[in-house]
């Protein structure tokens, strides 16, 4: 699904990723975790397009058979080719509604011309109709669906961490990046969290790679793990494997 | 049964508005008739102005320039033949413009193409920036179109300007476009193009994470603002029958701005309204520009007084109410069309 090959990437001086290596198959869900400025949120800017890597390869083939390079391309053209993301500092249109919010996500998939939408012929008001009743159906999934008419910003931390996820969802992506989506939730909502993690996988068939900083919440759903410290990966293995590694409990611990 | 009941509305305000229309211009005289012709094309320019700088969040200010090519465009192809051997005396005009003449119509499309055309030819690099360095090159674009038509003799006839335009523009024409213009950017908006021009506004890094190119739906807008401030400024060249390029100077687009800000960011109601308002107002303060005998004491005239006013009505209107002078209870806005 999706193979990062000694990826690099370097502000200045400043070395956020060396020489990082990793791949992640079709349905499975990988973690990503490490230290503070370990380089974890520079990896998914550089999957997504934000950032072009200084050198390195990530090939993205969602089906298998066809390869694309993602290095060099925009965000927005990733987003096409069904890699969408969320963000650590949440990334909401605030003032619009979340209705709004979801419906947008949909934008990248519209068939219809902007002037087909302006003199709303039949087959854009068909489309927009679909639209609509999918992103209501995402929001009863994540159980805003009372909330749609408010503005998103208005809404606690929780919900729009949630609410990120429906719009990244809207995209109808096949590889989703999750970046700290516990983040500033208590332990009741990160159940539900990671209970809606695998719902959401199942159900539209995605593979998901996630930053996380909720030990328990990476250890229950990853299949794979890897650790990160100052750009460079320190180790990689299923969730007992890390558990149990040193360079991992040396780099969050310290050197006793 | 909520969209039926706003159908109704819209219609009977629709009905309203032509009634209202039909009796200004059987009542009233050519004085009060021309504001509200100038009421209808500000309305017109309110909005396209309100789509690039409300909608999308681009800081442009080059409605000026996007205007005189409208307004020039209207001029130079409506103007008959005999007219234009007239203006042009100190050179003669460009032989593949001098046997033109076309009706209103079709000039007011090509004004509007045209000014998209050159939004596009302009966006296209310059929407890159963001902010403040937008407003300077959308600003210079303005100046370097006027500066261009000051010197361009032969198609523009430079700083003489062009006189005896045919008047077309009455207040069919005017509040007609005007309510083209309310009807397709309200319908834009509604759509999936529109939400993704809101969605540029509030977060350009979240908008390309959810596959909006921003540059192609940046210059969409923009081309759609810069058609509708060609079209109106075909209008105002015909409603004024005499345009030069000092006419499109920045104050031009200040006064666009006044309207887009008093009205309310990206709000389409609050914009109608106040194109209205500061368009009517604008005449009614006319006395203070001129001498005013109090009884007791005689104060001089001093020209540029109501603009004063008007920037102090600006900069309490944008303390007091930053979101526009309309604004529903609740927090929920006389905003774009709500699904």
């Amino acid at each position: 699904m999706l193979k990062i090959e000694n990826l690099h990437m370097r502000f200045g001086g400043v070395v956020a990723c060396n020489n990082f290596n990793a791949e992640i198959e079709k349905g499975q869900i990988v973690g990503l975790i490490g230290p503070n400025g370990a380089g974890k949120t520079t990896i998914f800017n550089v999957i997504t397009g934000v950032y072009r890597p200084t050198a390195g390869q990530i090939i993205f083939s969602p089906t298998g058979k066809e390869q694309h390079p993602l290095a060099g391309l925009s965000p927005d053209t990733i987003a096409k080719l069904g890699v969408c993301r969320t963000f650590q500092n949440i990334r909401l249109f605030g003032e619009l509604s979340v209705l709004e919010n979801v419906f947008i996500g949909n934008h990248l998939r519209v068939k219809s011309d902007v002037f087909s939408t302006v003199l709303r012929l039949p087959h854009y008001v068909a489309e927009e109709k679909k639209l609509y009743e999918k992103s209501l159906y995402l929001l009863e999934k994540i159980g805003l669906q009372d909330t749609r008419d408010e503005k998103a910003s208005s809404l606690p931390y929780g919900m729009q961490r949630r609410l990120e996820i429906a719009r990244a969802l809207a995209t109808n992506p096949t590889l989703l990046l999750l970046d700290e989506p516990a983040a500033g939730m208590n332990p009741q909502e990160t159940r539900e969290l990671i209970q809606f993690i695998r719902e959401i996988k199942q159900e539209f068939d995605l593979t998901i790679f996630l930053i996380e900083h909720h030990m328990d919440v990476i250890m229950e759903i990853s299949e794979k793990i890897y650790v990160l410290d100052h750009g460079v990966l320190i180790a990689e293995g299923n969730p007992h494997e890390i558990q149990s590694n040193e360079k991992v409990v040396e780099a969050y611990l310290g050197v006793g | 049964m909520r969209e039926k009941s706003k159908t109704h509305v819209t219609l009977i305000i629709l009905a309203l508005t032509i009634l209202g229309l039909f009796l200004a211009n059987r009542f009233l005289d050519a004085y009060q008739v021309r504001i509200i012709n100038l009421s209808g094309i500000y309305v017109t320019l309110g909005l396209s102005m309100n789509l690039i700088n409300g909608m999308t969040g681009m800081f442009s200010l080059g409605h000026a320039g996007f205007m005189a090519i409208g307004a020039y465009t209207v001029g130079i192809l409506t103007m008959p033949v005999s007219m234009k051997e007239m203006n042009f005396f100190m050179q003669p005009i460009v032989p593949f413009l001098a046997q033109v003449e076309w009706g209103f119509l079709p000039a007011l499309f090509a004004a509007g193409l045209i000014a998209a055309f050159f939004g596009v030819l302009i966006g296209a690099p310059v929407l890159r920036l963001t902010d403040d360095y937008l407003a300077i090159a959308t600003l210079g674009f303005a100046e370097i179109i006027r500066v261009v038509f000051t010197n361009t003799q032969s198609l523009t006839n430079g700083a003489l300007g062009l006189k005896g335009i045919p008047n077309y523009t009455n207040t069919w024409w005017s509040w007609g476009v005007a309510l083209i213009t309310i009807w397709f950017i309200s319908f834009l908006m509604k759509g999936t193009y529109g939400k993704a021009f809101l969605a540029i506004r509030e977060d350009e890094v979240a908008a390309r994470a959810m596959g909006i190119s921003l540059f192609k739906h940046k210059v969409m807008s923009f081309a759609f603002g810069c058609f509708f401030a060609g079209v109106a400024g075909g209008l105002m060249a015909a409603l004024l029958g005499t345009i030069d390029p000092n006419m499109f100077r920045i104050t031009l687009t200040f006064n666009i701005l006044l309207i887009v800000v008093l009205g309310g960011l990206g709000k389409i109601g609050g914009t109608v309204i106040s194109a209205v308002i500061v368009t009517v107002m604008m005449e009614a303060l006319r006395f203070l520009d001129e001498s005013i005998d109090l009884g007791f004491v005689q104060l001089k005239g001093i020209p540029g007084m109501r603009m004063v006013v008007f920037s102090i009505i600006l900069i309490f209107a944008v303390i007091v109410r930053e979101k526009g002078l309309l604004k529903r209870a609740k927090g929920r806005e006389l905003t774009y069309v709500k699904n």
